[in-house]
């Protein structure tokens, strides 16, 4: 039996999550590999090859991979699907978009976003904003997953000596084109990967006061996040959203600050392993999960907090 | 140019779901259901593309039990010209719904299709992907700005670190994210003359389609409960606590 991973990359570096996910594929007791489709993206291939826990890395370097678009990226895994039992990748906006159009091409149905691996067919995952974890049995044939990276402590980058293999492109689709892309330029880390996240809600009022978290996310190293509803109102671009439909986030500290608690909010947050909340609202769900919670007005609380820190 | 809306009967968002006392399932009696938040967002953006007259007629399907006629009215009501549902008493999962949808396309032969990029209930994110592979569709999923041209569609997409454009040749999926639209709320009579249009039912045994189950659900949980925490009195002592119970800075 052996395990496929999809790596994510930008054609340069590793993604972070990729290590989350060959952690979850070692626990499947399996030969582990890793499938890297790109352009030009030898430096990741070789920056895999000392990952812990793989042993052979695919390759597949053309053009067509740049932009890692859904119709070819899938049609090269289906490519190499029949040598695998299961075939795993993060469940970023990547993740999300490849795999399951990998799983109807394969005839199978997908288990997306587990947080726990039960046996080789069996796996936890949460449900209704993670309200319910179910545990499912999958009687498919090939298991395609996505994974929870915050579920599974990520594998040691170095120790590894994976061979590397490459593999021909298979059936390059044109349906889709790749015009452009803004990505976000932030000096701090990113939200998935920060061990301090501190977020502002809908009692931020506005994008500008943002300000006020930003000073504190730079003393502590932290990246800065938001509610749906500080997104919904504008304050804060949508990569800002943690939550149910945004992204999952597991720190050592979360700061929640002005954010009600909504059970969609939570479903982003709630695993983190220390939750402060500072809201006016004493009666604030947000309180029912929070470490430490502090009742005050977020303008006078903010400032203080980052004079003392 | 026609488009296609496949929409979702699910718990409403504000109700908090519990298990059933024997943990095979979740608690679904008497709680209130409406259509999928990331469905209605499809809706608005296909009566959008009818009212910039881009679109010449937007049909919502829907793939479930009767009493999924509310949310396709609903959809009727937001300004869906027709409906259909693919009647079925089963629970099916995405991959059986999105061969049920291909179907009706084969049928319908839109030249769009959009529909929310996941249901909050099962949070699965995949139906639509599934739908464009067996369609052999180009998609787009995430997506935060349409524009369509003649033969194609330039999509910007929602994704990790930012936002990406892609240009997908028609017809293609879409699936959409939170920021699209904000939908609009249905006028009373919008709902009186969404009961007079036309709702098919097609009963899915007739439709040929493979929907066996491949997965079962073994129980229902409730998650890991947080212990209760403290309420400190200032920012003074809870910089301390950070810093001396918790030791989370330094």
């Amino acid at each position: 039996m052996s395990i496929l991973v999809i790596a994510e990359h930008d054609n340069a570096n590793l993604k972070p999550a990729t290590l989350n996910t060959v952690a979850a594929a070692k626990e499947l007791n399996g030969e582990v590999h890793l499938l890297i489709s790109g352009n030009s993206c030898q430096s990741v291939a070789d920056e895999a090859s000392g990952v812990e826990g793989i042993s052979k890395i695919l390759i597949s370097d053309n053009a067509a991979y740049e932009n890692h678009l859904a119709e070819s990226t899938a049609n090269l895994i289906k490519s190499v699907a029949s040598n695998y039992s299961h075939i795993l990748a993060a469940a970023t906006t990547f993740g999300k978009n490849v795999l399951p159009r990998l799983s109807a091409l394969l005839d199978v149905q997908q288990i997306s976003e587990i947080t726990e691996i039960v046996s080789e067919d069996t796996f936890k995952r949460p449900i209704y904003a993670g309200s319910c974890i179910a545990t499912v049995k999958s009687n498919d044939s090939i298991k395609v997953i996505t994974v929870r990276a915050t579920a599974f402590d990520p594998v040691n980058s170095s120790g590894g000596s994976a061979s590397i293999e490459n593999i021909d492109a298979d059936n390059i689709s044109d349906l889709t084109s790749f015009v452009g892309e803004e990505i976000a330029q932030s000096d701090r880390p990113e939200l998935t990967a920060a061990s301090i996240v501190i977020s502002g809600g809908r009692g931020m009022q506005s994008g500008d006061n943002f300000h006020l978290l930003e000073a504190i996310a730079d003393k502590l190293g932290a990246a800065v996040g938001a509610s749906r509803a500080a997104v919904d109102a504008g304050f804060v671009p949508n990569d800002y959203q943690v939550g149910q439909t945004g992204k999952i986030v597991a720190p050592d500290l979360y700061i929640a600050v002005g954010i009600s608690g909504a059970i969609q909010h939570l479903a982003g947050m709630k695993d983190s392993k220390v939750i402060v909340a500072i809201n006016k609202d004493e009666d604030a769900p947000i309180f029912q999960v929070a470490d430490y919670g502090l009742v005050a007005d977020l303008f006078n609380a903010l400032p203080e907090l980052s004079e003392q820190l | 140019m026609k488009i296609l809306v496949p929409i979702k009967r699910v718990v409403d968002y504000n109700v908090k779901v519990r298990p059933l006392g024997d943990q095979s399932d979740v608690d679904l009696n008497n709680v209130k259901m409406a259509m999928n938040p990331f469905c209605e967002i499809a809706v608005e953006e296909a009566v959008r593309l009818k009212e910039a007259g881009t679109a010449t007629e937007v049909v919502a399907v829907t793939v479930g039990k009767s009493d999924s006629q509310e949310q396709l009215r609903t959809a009727l009501a937001l300004g869906a010209d027709r409906a259909i549902l693919a009647e079925t008493d089963s629970l099916l999962e995405p991959l059986a719904i999105a061969k049920v949808l291909s179907k009706v396309i084969e049928e319908e032969s839109p030249k769009l299709v959009i529909l929310g990029k996941q249901a909050i209930d099962g949070d699965n994110n995949q139906t639509g992907q599934m739908l464009a592979a067996m369609l052999n569709y180009s998609q787009a999923t995430f997506a935060s700005e349409v524009i369509i041209d003649e033969d194609s569609a330039s999509v910007t997409r929602e994704i990790d670190g930012g936002l990406q454009t892609i240009k997908v040749s028609l017809p293609a999926i879409i699936t959409t994210d939170l920021r699209l639209n904000e939908p609009r709320y249905a006028s009373l009579p919008n709902i009186m003359k969404a009961k007079k249009k036309e709702l098919d039912v097609k009963p899915i045994e007739e439709m040929g389609v493979d929907i066996n189950n491949r997965m079962e659900l073994l129980s229902v949980e409730l998650p890991a409960s947080r212990q209760e925490g403290i309420k400190v009195e200032s920012v003074e002592d809870l910089v301390s606590k950070l810093k001396e119970e918790a030791k989370v800075i330094s």
